[in-house]
């Protein structure tokens, strides 16, 4: 119980810090518009089948991720410098369990750029949103969600002896949005990019809000996301034990 | 001579500041790694929409990736002085404005220059996309040409840092802007015709036109009119940038707003 108000307290406490800043808040939403306009405008003047509403749910989670990525990887680095990375990491509380939050807090905020994306293509380029399983879709919104804050987890915690971990996660940003999917069909990629992708969250996390969307099957995606997303937290706090280990030893957890 | 000497020492102190934070692990991601990604993206993006070929995505996005160099380091010029609360005092000094930014300007520039040359040379040997050998000469000149451009709109970005507090959200917006605007992805044919007018007097636009006409095996006389407008287009954001400093330096004092964060 106790475990759970320490998830529930640092979660809203992270959301509304993130959205008090100009950068992880509104730029955030505003950055993946672009992008999101550019798919259209490209899928509306192309000879593809793919339709419009395909293009749009894709650009939404490319800004969920958008907001996870960069941030996630500067999520320690932050707490370094405002010089609290030392307190958190003595509270007798495991360390993963507060960062953990933050992360699924930074992912929360893509549902902002997940819908304004929505929005955007519903009023400047006509698109509408059919909903063949809603329940479904409803469901995959939080999933993906929960699954790219565990994933963006894992990369605060592989980043922390990194002093340039923003750019680390910064680079990450355009690499998943191509493989996972979100504007082209996996089919597209040489055969070697496909398991890269299968290992990745977004892919079944995209999948489930698509399937939901324009039909298909998105139960199994669910599923996919669930076990990806529990994986990258037992990861996490495995990397995180040893890491924090590592930095006591060596007093090097400030990086001076 | 003095103003040489500024132009010149100033600029590569600046440089060395710059560099000073911007070492190898946030340089590679975020300038060799990054834009490589950006050209796979929108050339996968338009295979699967079945829009143009590999060639307009690689030209397009390395030209266009010039804009990150040119507008975060060009913005970093002014915050980063506020940063360290040294910009009052350069702003106090009678130190020729035109030699003092302009000076800063230029290593920002021969960045710009090698993040798109590069970033051109790595997307074409992924995609496999092959140029012909005369047009490559003729290339360099217009990456140099658009990187000068966006620079002009860099120091414009940058007198703007003196009035907005959130330069990185600017510069990633004006990015975005200019990723829409100046067709490296979409024709600017395929655009509304109020978003053709605004491509048209923007940086980079003209320059990758260029680009792609140079790709397609245009002589380079073909494209010398493009090149003077981009040429054109960069100067007047130069002057445009110089203007702003000059206006947002005044009410800075005036206001005692210089320093606020």
């Amino acid at each position: 119980m106790r475990t759970l108000r320490l998830l529930a307290i640092g979660w809203k406490f992270h959301f509304k810090m993130i959205m008090r800043s100009a950068f992880d808040g509104v730029g955030q939403v505003i950055y993946p518009l672009f992008f999101a306009t550019v798919a259209f405008f490209v899928f509306q003047a192309g000879d593809s089948p793919r339709t419009l509403l395909y293009a749009s749910l894709g650009s939404a989670v490319m800004g969920m991720w958008s907001a996870t990525s960069t941030t996630a990887g500067s999520a320690m680095q932050r707490e370094r410098w405002q010089g609290t990375l030392e307190a958190l990491v003595a509270t007798p509380t495991n360390f993963a369990l507060i960062l953990l939050p933050v992360t699924i807090a930074m992912a929360t905020i893509g549902i902002y750029s997940l819908v304004a994306t929505l929005l955007w293509g519903r009023f400047l380029f006509g698109i509408h949103l059919t909903l063949v399983h809603p329940l479904m879709f409803v469901l995959s919104i939080p999933a993906t969600v929960l699954t790219f804050g565990a994933l963006g987890f894992l990369f605060a915690v592989c980043f922390v002896r990194f002093r340039a971990a923003w750019a680390l996660g910064n680079m990450f940003e355009y690499p998943v949005w191509l493989i996972c999917g979100f504007l082209v069909p996996l089919t597209f990629f040489p055969d070697w990019v496909r398991p890269i992708s299968w290992v990745l969250a977004p892919t079944w996390g995209m999948n489930a809000i698509r399937e939901s969307s324009l039909g298909g099957s998105p139960l199994p995606d669910l599923l996919m996301c669930f076990a990806l997303g529990t994986a990258y937290i037992a990861l996490g706090f495995l990397v995180m034990e040893r890491l924090l280990r590592s930095a006591r030893e060596r007093a090097a957890l400030s990086l001076t | 001579m003095n103003s040489v000497r500024l132009f010149f020492v100033g600029g590569l102190t600046s440089y060395r500041a710059l560099f000073y934070w911007l070492s190898p692990t946030i340089y590679i991601p975020s300038l060799i790694v990054a834009p490589i990604f950006q050209i796979l993206l929108f050339a996968y993006i338009g295979r699967s929409a079945g829009l143009e070929s590999d060639v307009f995505y690689v030209t397009g996005n390395a030209i266009q990736y010039a804009a990150i160099p040119c507008l975060f380091a060009m913005s970093q010029t002014v915050s980063g002085e506020r940063f360290q609360n040294t910009l009052s005092a350069i702003l106090v000094s009678p130190a020729k404005r035109f030699p003092l930014f302009v000076g800063r300007a230029l290593p920002v520039m021969g960045n710009a220059f090698f993040v798109s040359a590069f970033s051109f040379a790595a997307g074409c040997i992924i995609l496999g996309v092959s140029l012909p050998a005369g047009s490559i000469p003729g290339l360099a000149v217009v990456i140099l040409i658009a990187a000068f451009s966006c620079t002009g709109l860099g120091l414009t970005n940058a007198a703007i840092s003196l009035r907005v507090r959130e330069n990185a959200v600017l510069s990633n917006v004006i990015f975005g802007f200019l990723l829409i605007f100046t067709g490296a992805n979409v024709p600017i044919s395929e655009l509304p015709g109020w978003m053709q007018d605004v491509s048209h007097v923007i940086p980079l636009t003209h320059a990758i036109q260029a680009a792609r006409d140079l790709a397609a095996g245009e002589p380079f006389s073909h494209v010398t009119g493009l090149l003077a407008t981009e040429l054109g287009i960069g100067i007047a954001y130069l002057a445009g940038g110089l203007v702003l400093l000059r206006v947002f330096e005044w009410q800075g004092r005036k206001h005692a707003t210089l320093e606020q964060l």
